[in-house]
């Protein structure tokens, strides 16, 4: 670390350098290598740690204290007014000049734009890891002795501005904090001569005879134009809706609604497939009808799902195994049909099963797009530390629009903000053993009456499946088929309940742990009711219906689960939102309405989703239902809500709540059904009597059966079972790519933790300093000036020579950082070395903080060049 | 309606679309919207894009109304020098700035400034109790008391001042309290700065989703 100082520096104090206006690579190095020289001098100051302590004694900071310290630094003596000048850059950071003033605005623009154009027009140096350091280059304009005026400053963000291609030109410009006018005006001196040749002549060009007529169709069209464009905007699907819903209840319900609308979509990309390509086609070419009278349709359907609709294309068994053919209509001489003559060549198992496939794919896709996406947005580091601060700053809900619901957000904040305090002052006295102990009794006891409930629904499913299994129905009484849906329906809704109740006697501490529990028991519970319901169907019941369409039944039973499902949650909404609150009005005397339940419904949601998903092999049109139903659900939830409920009161962290939710509906929703259907198609023998697969010992053999159909057919598609052979039925490649994904994925975990070291490190430094007490307040005031900006027009204002002798006092007493290199455990082991003292050190730690987003992988476009917050995100 | 038949022009609304984070069914909805806060006889294009509005009838649209900063959103977006009216771009910049796609950075500057009370570039303690104010309801019964607001905003123990003297010695000796300025207060000098606001911001995933005004 304790490098020999054999450089000396090379500060541009030249100001012909800026007459070119001309930022030059030389300028940069300079720039790097006084911020080496600065590093390398308080490396030393480490080393001589206790000489600096002793002359730190006798005066407590001040200007002429460094001047005896001077001579403790074996730099060349020339090297100290450079230093200063290098410290000026660290004062000129991005975090410390953004001021609010549009002067200072200008100036970090202006900076940023010289760093997008030197990317863009010398890629060359980004390979270099100087790049990494994006603020370095920067100040070569802070080290000219005459800061530049605002006008200067402006003048040179135009001549940058000018540099950049047109689109990035206005991506900058968009992501500016200034007016509207003054962008424009940017806008207006920064665009080249032929850009707005271009402009304003535009299309005019030729003949300027037709350019009236032009104009007025142009004018015509773009008048029609602007009229759809209003019409799509009455068209974008609840835009008002959602915005009422945000107005009244916040962000937190509106959540609720954006999960759904999500659903929506997943159920509209899944559908959109299966209705192309198999039912389209289906019910286009309908396969001969089954012997037998087709039965009367009696209304009991719509809930049973069987009867008249048993077959048609909303079921498995409606499909015919063979390749479409017209209807077969017999020729007026009584002959018989020839089946070769008009069949296409579309085979319907194959179909079948690649659709269905390929619409899993898809949704597998987009939810695991969608999970990361979430992830991305909702992970902060450090997210659990400065709760208050987050909270007085982060809390207000913009959205809200109405006096009410504003008046509730005064209160909840009021409430949490009162509830944080009364906590921190509640955590100063340690619970005693006993309460402890209490407090851990009730909460076992509380899971374990949970857990035994669970066990409970879970033992009486299987016992009514058994039963309904060893009693058949009949066809007539078909409503008998409802017994078991209901009692399932039945144990989802009282079970919840349940475990509030249960909830209420355990405290927890945080009301997202609270949540979180109830989450977990529910979802405990709906998952273990569908895992036996599943080996009901294809454990069970495939054995005992032998001569009839299993597949059919199995579509019926999740049919039946999904209609009652729906009327189970209308039920709940008019008996636990609706006659509740009639209830708390009325007897209670309550002014307050219900809470919205939103985890609650939320897994509701959810368990319907995994229903569908169950059932899309079974019943291709299932996921069309499922719309119609989410589609009810949505107005049916919004009129209780506006009738009958009000916002929650516990802090809701939406965008963290909703990941867990996305991630809930990808882990045991979709795997599970999809670990369903995988068995389904590759192990379970299908009826022999309906359905596309009839006849096969596995729905996956239809595909078997295909590759070596290709195989024969010839030398032309032969790659074809060549990878079926070699990638799909040799197990190895299934081994190699997964080992592969493993160590990708084993690497990232690694590279990850690393960097998430770096920064516990770095925070850690933050909060150690932060913790010691601050300086006494005339050291302070000494570099108070320099920390803030002014009002108006920032540290612009300073001169060099008055910047110089404090600067030279806050470095004796700020010699911490050493080995700014480029390496983050060069970093950390100077700061192992010895404890920071004082404020102006929590200054430099955040100004490593900054280095660091450099080195932790260069800034995205677009952001600040260094600031924390682009900092922390980037280790996402 | 008087604001329907009155279009912007293909190039303005282009160039709007440029500069801000809005789309053009945005910009010309925001568009109609301003429209309807003029007299109807200044309605046409040209005056609708130089007439200033007064901040009484840009407070009483109803995304506004409920909203406890309202003021402040106002006179940070005011380009005018007594900051008391909006022209039609300054009302385009405030939606740009609460739409969607603004990025969370712009978001967060001008959060920054619309709690910076004083326009003094940096948040001291009488912006954040104001701020707090704003937060729990301006009224004498809903406001925290001063012990409590103290208590939030900066570490009782650690600023002995004559007030905390007492508190000090019935609960500040152990309470050196991580509050709002020992928590975001990076350089201790007493204020949040820029940067110390956008790091505590940027710990807050749901800033950007509740830093919203949709139209």
């Amino acid at each position: 670390m304790a490098q020999p100082l054999n450089f000396v520096l090379n500060v541009p104090e030249t100001p012909e350098d800026h007459s070119s206006q001309e930022p030059s690579p030389y300028d940069e190095s300079e720039v790097h290598d006084s911020f080496h020289q600065l590093i390398q001098e308080q490396s030393q100051w480490v080393a001589e740690e206790g000489l600096e302590l002793q002359q730190r004694e006798p005066g407590p900071g001040g200007p002429e204290t460094s001047g005896c310290g001077q001579h403790a630094l074996p730099g060349p003596e020339d090297a100290l007014a450079h230093s200063a000048a290098t410290l000026r850059v660290l004062a000129s950071m991005p975090s410390r000049t953004i001021g609010r003033s549009r002067g200072a605005v200008i100036c970090q623009y202006y900076n940023r734009s010289v760093r997008l154009r030197r990317r863009v027009s010398r890629p060359e140096l980004k390979g270099v890891g100087r790049s990494a350091r994006p603020s370095l280059r920067l100040y070569d304009l802070e080290l000219d002795p005459a800061a530049l005026q605002e006008e200067e400053k402006r003048f040179l963000l135009v001549k940058e501005l000018e540099g950049l291609p047109v689109a990035q030109r206005n991506h900058m410009l968009r992501g500016m904090p200034l007016g509207l006018a003054e962008k424009r005006c940017l806008r207006e001196e920064t665009q080249t001569p032929t850009e707005k040749q271009r402009g304003r002549q535009g299309p005019r060009g030729l003949f300027p005879c037709c350019g009236r007529l032009r104009d007025a169709c142009v004018l015509a069209l773009h008048s029609l134009g602007l009229g759809l464009l209003a019409g799509l905007q009455a068209l974008k699907p609840w835009r008002h809706a959602l915005k009422q819903i945000g107005g009244q209840f916040g962000s937190s319900v509106l959540s609720y609604f954006l999960f759904l609308k999500t659903l929506l979509a997943f159920n509209a990309l899944l559908l959109l497939p299966l209705l192309a390509f198999i039912v389209g086609v289906q019910a286009a070419f309908p396969p001969p009808a089954p012997p037998g009278s087709v039965p009367s349709f009696m209304g009991l359907e719509l809930l049973t799902g069987g009867g008249r609709f048993t077959h048609t294309v909303l079921y498995y068994g409606y499909y015919s195994n063979s390749t479409v053919s017209q209807p077969c209509v017999p020729p007026p001489g009584g002959g018989q049909c020839s089946r070769e003559a008009d069949s296409l060549p579309y085979s319907m198992p194959l179909a079948y099963l690649f659709t269905v496939g390929l619409a899993f794919f898809i949704t597998c896709i987009t939810l695991v797009y969608s999970m990361s996406h979430s992830f991305g947005e909702s992970y902060r580091v450090g997210s659990t530390s400065g709760v208050h601060a987050v909270t007085v700053f982060c809390s207000w809900d913009h959205k809200v629009t109405q006096r009410r619901a504003s008046r509730l957000q005064h209160d909840n904040i009021r409430t949490h903000l009162k509830e944080l305090l009364a906590e921190w002052q509640r955590r100063r006295g340690s619970p005693s053993a006993c309460g402890q102990l209490r407090r851990v009794a009730v909460r076992g006891l509380v899971w374990l009456l949970s857990l035994g409930t669970t066990l409970g629904c879970t033992v009486a499913v299987y016992a009514f499946s058994e039963l309904m299994i060893k009693s058949p129905v009949s066809v007539e009484q078909e409503g008998a088929l409802l017994a078991l849906p209901v009692v399932v329906c039945l144990l989802n809704l009282g079970a919840p309940y349940l475990f509030r109740c249960l909830a209420a006697l355990e405290r927890h501490d945080s009301p997202v742990l609270e949540v979180y529990v109830a989450v977990c028991r529910n979802l405990i519970l709906k998952m273990v009711i569908l895992g036996i319901l599943c080996y009901h169907w294809l454990g069970r019941r495939v054995g005992t219906l032998k001569d009839q369409c299993w597949e059919n039944f199995v579509g019926q039973e999740l049919y039946r689960l999904m209609v009652l499902d729906f009327i189970f949650v209308l039920l709940d909404t008019l008996f636990g939102e609706l006659v509740w609150r009639l209830i708390s009005e009325k007897q209670l005397k309550r002014r307050e309405k219900p809470e919205f339940d939103i985890a609650g419904n939320v897994l509701e949601l959810i368990y319907g989703q995994t229903l569908t998903w169950l059932g899309v092999l079974f019943s291709p049109l299932l996921p069309a239902i499922q719309i119609v139903k989410l589609l009810l659900i949505f107005y049916v939830k919004k009129t209780s809500l506006r009738a009958n409920c009000q916002a929650p009161r516990r802090p809701w962290l939406a965008s963290h709540m909703s990941t867990v939710f996305i991630s809930l509906l990808c882990f045991p929703s979709f795997l599970g059904a999809a670990v369903f259907l995988c068995f389904a198609v590759w192990r379970v023998k299908p009826s022999s009597t309906c359905g596309p697969f009839r006849g096969l010992n596995s729905m996956y053999e239809a595909g078997k059966a295909w590759v070596r159909h290709l195989e024969e057919a010839g030398p032309r598609v032969s790659w074809l079972p060549w990878v079926h052979r070699y990638l799909v039925e040799n197990t190895f490649p299934i081994y190699l790519v997964s080992a592969l994904l493993l160590a990708v994925i084993y690497l990232h975990i690694q590279v990850v933790k690393g960097q998430r070291r770096v920064i516990c490190l770095l925070k850690e430094q933050i909060s150690n300093v932060s913790a010691l007490p601050p300086p006494a307040r005339p050291q302070e005031a000494l570099f108070a000036p320099q920390m803030t900006p002014g009002p108006a027009g920032g540290r612009t204002k300073r001169s060099g020579s008055e910047a110089a002798p404090p600067w030279g006092a806050l470095r004796d007493r700020a010699p911490a950082l050493g080995g700014c290199g480029s390496r983050p455990r060069q970093r950390k082991a100077a700061f192992s070395g010895r404890r920071p003292r004082g404020a102006a050190v929590s200054v430099r730690v955040l100004e490593v903080l900054e280095i660091a987003l450099g080195l932790l992988g260069g800034p995205a476009p677009g952001h600040g060049p260094c600031s924390l917050p682009s900092f922390s995100k980037q280790v996402e | 309606m008087g604001g329907s038949g009155s279009r912007l022009s293909k190039e303005l609304l282009a160039e709007y679309q440029d500069l801000t984070f809005l789309t053009k069914q945005e910009i010309l909805l925001a568009h109609k919207r301003f429209c309807e806060l003029l007299p109807p006889e200044h309605r046409s294009v040209e005056e609708s894009l130089q007439i200033r509005v007064s901040l009484e009838q840009i407070l009483s649209l109803p995304e506004l109304k409920a909203n406890p900063f309202k003021e402040r959103i106002c006179r940070v977006f005011s380009t005018s020098p007594a900051r008391d009216s909006l022209s039609f771009e300054d009302f385009l910049d405030l939606l740009s700035v609460f739409s969607d796609t603004a990025t969370p950075d712009i978001k967060s500057h001008y959060a920054f400034r619309i709690f910076d009370f004083d326009d003094d570039g940096t948040l001291n303690r009488e912006d954040l109790s104001h701020l707090v104010n704003c937060l729990t309801g301006q009224g004498e019964d809903t406001r925290l008391s001063a012990s409590e607001m103290k208590q939030l905003i900066d570490n009782v123990s650690s600023r002995a001042g004559p007030g905390s003297q007492r508190e000090g010695l019935g609960l500040g000796l152990k309470l050196s309290l991580p509050q709002i300025l020992e928590e975001s207060d990076i350089d201790r000098d007493g204020t949040i700065n820029l940067s110390e606001f956008q790091h505590v911001i940027s710990r807050s995933p749901d800033f950007a989703s509740s830093f919203k005004i949709v139209l």
